[in-house]
């Protein structure tokens, strides 16, 4: 078992290494799911009997359908230069949770079945067998990896821990060991259509809550279209967005933006979620389905261009993989990138000069701004290699007249995860969440000692949601979390708007930086 | 006989090792890579790609970012190990290329910066918990075999010299499949059956992080996955 110690890390900046704690998170699981959950995903519900063939079948068939999978266990020459990039093993000092400790934890089996130094000289190579503890093992480690990448960006063949962390989901799922927090979310998608399973009736109130509430703020009646059908957006977006705190403040902003630019936009209720877990689990069927719901809303609905929401994985999925699952979009409007970003959209926006900004609506805040791990390391925004770390900072100094950034080895490529992503966002996993949370939150701290940074930025809905829960352990107010369009909503005037002081900041708030 | 010995060990190891990483690269080459996953920020374009590679094989750009002790000993060992083997291509050619000639002066010293590489990342897997953590028997020994390769080979020039002139002719002579006779002193056995040993060995190791770095899609591939549709052929039958 988990050794038990529940204490929040703290550290210094530059971040130090922990003590080793070997066996510190051993035994850690997050609940399995139930026969009923796996099954809908077109998983064994329960362990099969034929587990031990069934897996390592299994393994040597994703080295013959995936290049990454085989050649990352074949060459990683245990250089030990990952060992400390793992926010994982900072936080929890766990050996197994460095990178290259945790590849192992499949390369050893995988080594025992399919390379001839592991069939003939196991201990030479330390190769083991495929045992019900290994399995175990897998489960328990697989599920301390959030997928974000760092460990590749460091590595000197770019060996990603990620497809490792999801082959070995992937392998677990098919001898039947589901997570029940993956599981039971894609079933809901498969079904409803996006993660929370909330119905189209109660997204169509919820939106029209908010054109209620945004009209209260602003006396101007801006539109959260669902449905309709000829408009030329289709905006898609993450399910947190239509509830959770601070995300739905950044849908309001998309709003807001959609408004004053006069686009002609909706959202979908059969594609009413951005996020698409089956890139956690590994399931490359999974995640197609789940794609190709966006592409018959989009069909259905006649629209132009798709345009994505905050959301960190779902970002990678539309950016890389969208064009590969669910296309090609030869029905869309080809002069805009297919998909976009919202702050690409935004950002164009500001560069035109369609929107106006009071900035000193924000200077309440001061605020840094957290690059998320799938945004920084598999993606891209603009047509210039980093632009997904510019185009948000920019849109943020556009809006907010105090923005620090963290220290350099913490954010862009080398940015580090919030704790919670690929698929650890749940409850069962808070201590992991917690001490995952530790260096950024270092880095953060840094900051707030440096320049009195009080708020942070993200674009995330998983970091939004993890970093509300986990940033008040670290002394902060939970929601010192911001959205960046809050930040846009904050400062944006819309056109016939009601404002206290109308003119006097008016012709300062218009400068861009 | 002895002469018979080791010829009959070159050709065997050079047969695995030539079979063995043809074997291995094809598989590399023949493996779909489903997904676009460029570790980001990526080339936009071809060029950019091998640039990216480049910067990686010659330079270990990303080793740089990522601790400069590895480095330091890990580009030391490897640049050294390339001038040294470029000085060994002199005992395979009658007439020597002029860039051999160049490399000779340097070469001869690269020997003691490669043994000083290996030591220092041999010293690592012991000192460092992190690393001595992920080494396997199997890493501390490729460390002892490249080792001692360059402890006899320094020793042949610095130490006691073997009859060199002798081995030449024995290697040419091996390339015409023309088996001579070797010298018969200590050295020169342990350091060529010790090579021929890496040889048998490197398409079965983590030494196929040769090739493999060629083929890693989070570094050679495109970032141009909304201009251009990838598709792997297993994944164009779910389509139909």
């Amino acid at each position: 078992m988990a050794d038990g110690d529940k204490a929040v890390p703290e550290r210094e900046f530059p971040l130090e290494l922990p003590e080793f704690k070997c066996g510190a998170m051993e035994g850690l699981e997050p609940f399995r799911a139930a026969p009923e959950h796996n099954e809908a995903l077109g998983f064994p519900g329960e362990l099969v009997p034929d587990w031990k063939e069934k897996a390592i079948a299994y393994m040597g068939e994703l080295a013959r359908k995936n290049r990454a999978f085989q050649v990352y266990l074949d060459m990683c020459v245990k250089c030990g230069a990952c060992t400390d990039k793992c926010h994982y093993y900072l936080g929890t000092g766990d050996p197994n949770n460095m990178p290259v400790a945790r590849q192992d934890l499949l390369r050893s089996v995988y080594r025992r079945y399919y390379t001839f130094a592991g069939k003939y000289f196991p201990w030479l190579v330390g190769a083991r067998d495929l045992t019900e503890d290994v399995l175990k093992e897998w489960y328990s480690y697989y599920h301390q990896c959030s997928e974000c990448r760092r460990c590749s960006v460091f590595c000197p063949y770019g060996i990603d821990t990620a497809e490792i962390t999801m082959a070995a989901r992937d392998i677990l799922d098919h001898v039947g060991i589901g997570m029940k927090y993956s599981n039971e979310i894609i079933g809901k998608v498969h079904k409803v259509g996006n993660n929370l399973g909330l119905p189209g009736k109660a997204l169509k109130a919820t939106l029209e809550d908010l054109e209620e509430d945004i009209e209260d703020d602003t006396g101007v009646s801006v539109r959260l279209p669902l449905d309709e059908k000829g408009a030329d957006i289709l905006l898609v977006t993450p399910s947190a967005d239509f509830f959770a705190e601070p995300h739905i403040d950044g849908l309001i902003g998309y709003a807001k933006v959609f408004h004053e630019t006069g686009a002609s936009w909706t959202l979908s209720s059969y594609a009413s979620e951005a996020a698409n877990f089956g890139l956690f689990i590994g399931s490359y069927e999974n995640m197609r389905e789940v794609a190709l719901r966006i592409r018959k809303a989009a069909e259905d609905l006649g629209v132009k261009r798709i345009i994505f929401g905050e959301c960190g994985h779902a970002w990678r999925v539309a950016y890389s993989f969208l064009n590969t699952l669910a296309g090609p979009f030869d029905f869309l409007d080809q002069n805009y990138p297919i998909p976009q970003h919202i702050l690409e959209y935004t950002w164009d926006a500001i560069q035109k000069g369609e929107l106006k900004f009071d900035k000193s609506k924000n200077d309440h805040y001061r605020l840094t701004y957290h690059d998320s791990c799938n945004v920084a390391r598999a993606s891209r925004m603009g047509d210039e290699p980093g632009g997904q770390f510019e185009i948000p900072r920019n849109v943020i100094k556009a809006v907010c007249n105090h923005f620090y950034d963290m220290p350099e080895e913490t954010i862009r490529e080398a940015t580090l995860c919030c704790g919670g992503g690929g698929g650890l966002l749940t409850d069962d996993l808070m201590d992991l969440r917690i001490k995952g949370a530790s260096p950024r939150m270092t880095a953060l701290q840094q900051v707030t000692e440096d320049h009195g940074v009080t708020h942070m930025a993200a674009i995330c809905a998983i970091c939004k949601t993890q970093f509300s829960k986990v940033m008040p352990k670290y002394g902060y107010e939970m929601d010192s979390i911001v959205s960046v369009h809050q930040l846009v909503s904050n400062a944006i005037i819309l056109t016939g708007q009601e404002t206290e002081e109308d003119d006097a900041d008016g012709a300062k708030a218009e400068e861009q930086p | 006989m002895l002469g018979t010995i080791y010829a009959l060990l070159f050709y065997v190891a050079t047969l695995l090792l030539v079979a063995g990483l043809v074997r291995k690269i094809w598989i590399y080459a023949r493996t779909p890579a489903p997904l676009k996953i460029p570790t980001t920020p990526a080339p936009t374009t071809l060029g950019g790609v091998v640039l990216r590679i480049f910067m990686e094989v010659v330079f270990f750009q990303s080793l740089f970012k990522s601790n400069k002790w590895i480095w330091a000993l890990g580009w030391m060992f490897h640049m050294s190990m390339w001038l040294v083997l470029l000085r060994h291509v002199r005992y395979f050619q009658e007439s020597i290329w002029w860039i051999v000639e160049l490399a000779q002066p340097f070469g001869t010293y690269a020997g003691f910066t490669m043994l000083i590489g290996l030591a220092g990342l041999l010293a690592r897997r012991f000192l460092v918990n992190r690393v001595r953590y992920i080494s396997a028997p199997s890493d501390y020994l490729m460390l002892v075999l490249l080792l001692l390769i360059v402890i006899t080979g320094l020793s042949m020039r610095w130490v006691a010299h073997t009859d060199i002139v002798m081995v030449k002719s024995y290697m040419t002579g091996l390339l015409r499949f023309r088996i001579g006779e070797l010298p018969g002193d200590f050295n020169l056995l342990a350091h060529l059956a010790l090579v021929a040993v890496l040889m048998i060995v490197f398409p079965i190791s983590k030494l196929l992080h040769v090739p493999g770095v060629f083929f890693s899609p989070s570094r050679n591939q495109v970032d141009n996955a909304r201009e251009k549709r990838h598709l792997a052929p297993w994944a164009a039958e779910l389509e139909k």
